[in-house]
């Protein structure tokens, strides 16, 4: 995780609040780096996390894990990290009879319907369970990405009404948290993204968007991100708060500053 | 302390007068059959935290005014009218909903839960039975005598699931309350509210939910303070717009504002003196009285003169309908002959 993200949204991973889904989402850049952040913070705070890594596979993020501090591989064996693996598991459901459930199930439909086998899974994965042990924090689902979902032929409706599961259970229910990514393509006509992104802005508490400058690739700044606060718990202020950075992710930490009117200087 | 005008519709509209009891507090805004329609795509612009003016994206930069808030508002005014509440939610739990509302107003409200299980998918089935639709349909059976309102959270998440003629000839129904609309008694009127999120849906559903509603609402707002842009449509009668800025206090009260006046320099213009670019030049930009006379007499050689428009409006006796007006010069060489007559075609 990176310490400076954490002072940016006022949490540690002591004090986390519970019962968020916060969105991620990307534009022009890749934020991929704050899945790689909230993973490996949900995992430095004791909490039980469910994965669906759809896009790399399981040795990236174990490896951009370590650099970050924690060992995927060592919170699997334990027990506390369930991974759904997307890029292994998609070709393992040719190969198994169809009767068996699978989480990506939708890929033998001929009309991808709805992602009830994957809701499935991340009940089955995240169901707190009452036994002896030093029970986990709180349950975390994080996603990576959604996008993808919407690429593999499933409609967004049906990945709204996965997300709208996901937050009924995990979020409202087991007091837990879900972490997801999608990318803003940014191309008028890809409505389907559009109504993705703009149904889990609706739903999200906390969204944090990586953009790439306006002004064009730069050495120095890798990009632009803005937090918005959504949905208090007290209506308190009539509007949400939003903050803006810049920032520079580098090998291990990611540097971040305000934005200035001045030629950028580093 | 704030206006309160009235805002209620006159006599023009088909629904009866409210019951001469009628103690709301605050004077009243209070859409009869109403949609709130939020705009602006999420999240909210930059504004403070930096110095400089950033550029902005129309796509992202437009403020995210949410409309539940409102919604909440609303149910809380008609709870305290004496009115039972119906909240058909789906995308907000049950206590999530009752959050900010107090005991006496809680009490009114009757929530359906469809945020829980809404298509059925968990083992031990929490669901409404009959899914949406039916969840939907069963809303009118529920109202019993007197006053009601039924508030839909949300419209948007109904228009996913369901097809758009069958949503909006639900909608119809539930706000027609016996099949003899001359012998609605007024005490027996439904009011039907809904949150629709404008971004989520193509312009024939927004139009379709539009036609069908008495009262739109949309939410946006400028400089922090947000605004309603209501839009009334009276049967017999042109549809008026109104702009009304609004707060929303903790308790979910409505607080009506007046509108915030716009500055028309930011701050920081105090501080740098404008300067003059015409000073201190080496040629003038200035014209005198007389030469700005001339510039403005003078006639442009395209342009439509009051002669050329005389003769074509009076075209003479066999003459063709289009005349070609050309001055020659000193060095024009007008030669009659046709160039083309020497190629053999």
């Amino acid at each position: 995780m990176f310490p400076e993200l954490n002072n940016l949204l006022n949490t540690t991973p002591e004090g986390a609040e519970q019962g968020k889904l916060t969105l991620l989402c990307d534009a022009k850049t890749d934020g991929s780096f704050l899945v790689h952040h909230f993973l490996s913070f949900y995992l430095k705070a004791n909490c039980k996390v469910c994965f669906v890594a759809l896009v790399q596979s399981f040795s990236h993020y174990n490896m951009v894990g370590q650099k970050l501090g924690v060992s995927l591989t060592t919170a699997r064996e334990r027990g506390q990290l369930v991974v759904l693996e997307g890029l292994k598991s998609a070709v393992d459901i040719f190969f198994r009879p169809q009767e068996e459930p699978h989480p990506l199930q939708f890929l033998r439909e001929a009309n991808a319907g709805d992602l009830q086998p994957l809701y499935a899974f991340v009940r089955d994965a995240l169901e707190p369970v009452d036994c002896g042990e030093a029970a986990w924090r709180c349950p975390v689902l994080l996603v990576d990405d959604l996008s993808v979902l919407l690429s593999l032929g499933v409609g967004p409706v049906a990945v709204l009404d996965f997300v709208h599961y996901c937050r009924a259970t995990v979020c409202r229910e087991w007091k837990g948290n879900v972490v997801a990514l999608v990318h803003d393509s940014g191309d008028a006509e890809d409505e389907e993204s559009d109504v993705l992104l703009n149904g889990l802005s609706h739903q999200s508490h906390l969204i944090l968007r990586a953009e790439g400058l306006a002004t064009g690739f730069c050495k120095d700044v890798h990009g632009q991100l803005r937090i918005l606060w959504r949905r208090p718990l007290q209506p308190t202020t009539p509007r949400d708060r939003s903050l803006t950075y810049q920032y520079k992710i580098q090998d291990k930490s990611i540097f971040c500053c305000e934005p200035s009117s001045e030629p950028y200087s580093l | 302390r704030h206006l309160s005008p009235r805002l209620t519709p006159s006599e023009g509209l088909a629904r009866p007068p409210p019951p001469p009891t009628d103690n709301c507090p605050n004077g009243s805004f209070r859409p009869s059959h109403g949609k709130i329609v939020e705009r602006g795509v999420v999240p909210t612009c930059v504004y403070q935290h930096s110095r400089g003016t950033i550029p902005r994206e129309p796509s992202w930069d437009s403020v995210e005014w949410e409309g539940r808030s409102l919604l909440k508002a609303l149910v809380k005014k008609s709870a305290l009218c004496g009115e039972q509440v119906h909240v058909l939610g789906c995308e907000v739990s049950e206590e999530e909903f009752r959050e900010g509302f107090d005991s006496s107003i809680n009490n009114r409200l009757v929530y359906h839960d469809l945020f829980r299980d809404p298509l059925s998918w968990s083992k031990p089935g929490k669901a409404l039975p009959g899914g949406p639709l039916e969840a939907l349909r069963a809303l009118d059976k529920r109202t019993g005598s007197g006053p009601a309102t039924i508030a839909l959270d949300s419209l948007s998440w109904l228009l996913h699931h369901l097809p758009c003629p069958i949503l909006c000839q639900t909608l119809h129904a539930l706000s027609r309350q016996d099949s003899c609309p001359g012998d609605t008694l007024p005490g027996e009127q439904v009011r039907v509210l809904g949150l629709l999120h404008e971004e989520l849906h193509g312009p024939g559903p927004l139009g379709a939910l539009s036609s069908l509603a008495q009262t739109e609402v949309t939410l946006s707002g400028t400089m922090g303070q947000a605004s309603a842009h209501i839009l009334y449509r009276r049967p017999r009668q042109r549809p008026t717009l109104q702009t009304q800025w609004f707060s929303i206090l903790p308790d979910f009260s409505l607080e009506l504002q007046v509108e915030p006046l716009l500055e028309s320099q930011p701050p920081s213009d105090l501080h740098t003196p404008s300067v003059d670019p015409t000073t201190h030049l080496t040629f003038n930009l200035h014209l005198s009285k007389k030469e700005r006379e001339a510039k403005d007499s003078l006639t442009l050689p395209f342009q439509f003169s009051s002669e050329k428009q005389q003769a074509l409006l009076r075209p003479g006796l066999g003459q063709a309908t289009s005349h070609i007006f050309y001055e020659p010069d000193a060095y024009d060489d007008l030669d009659q002959e046709d160039p083309d007559d020497d190629l053999d075609v």
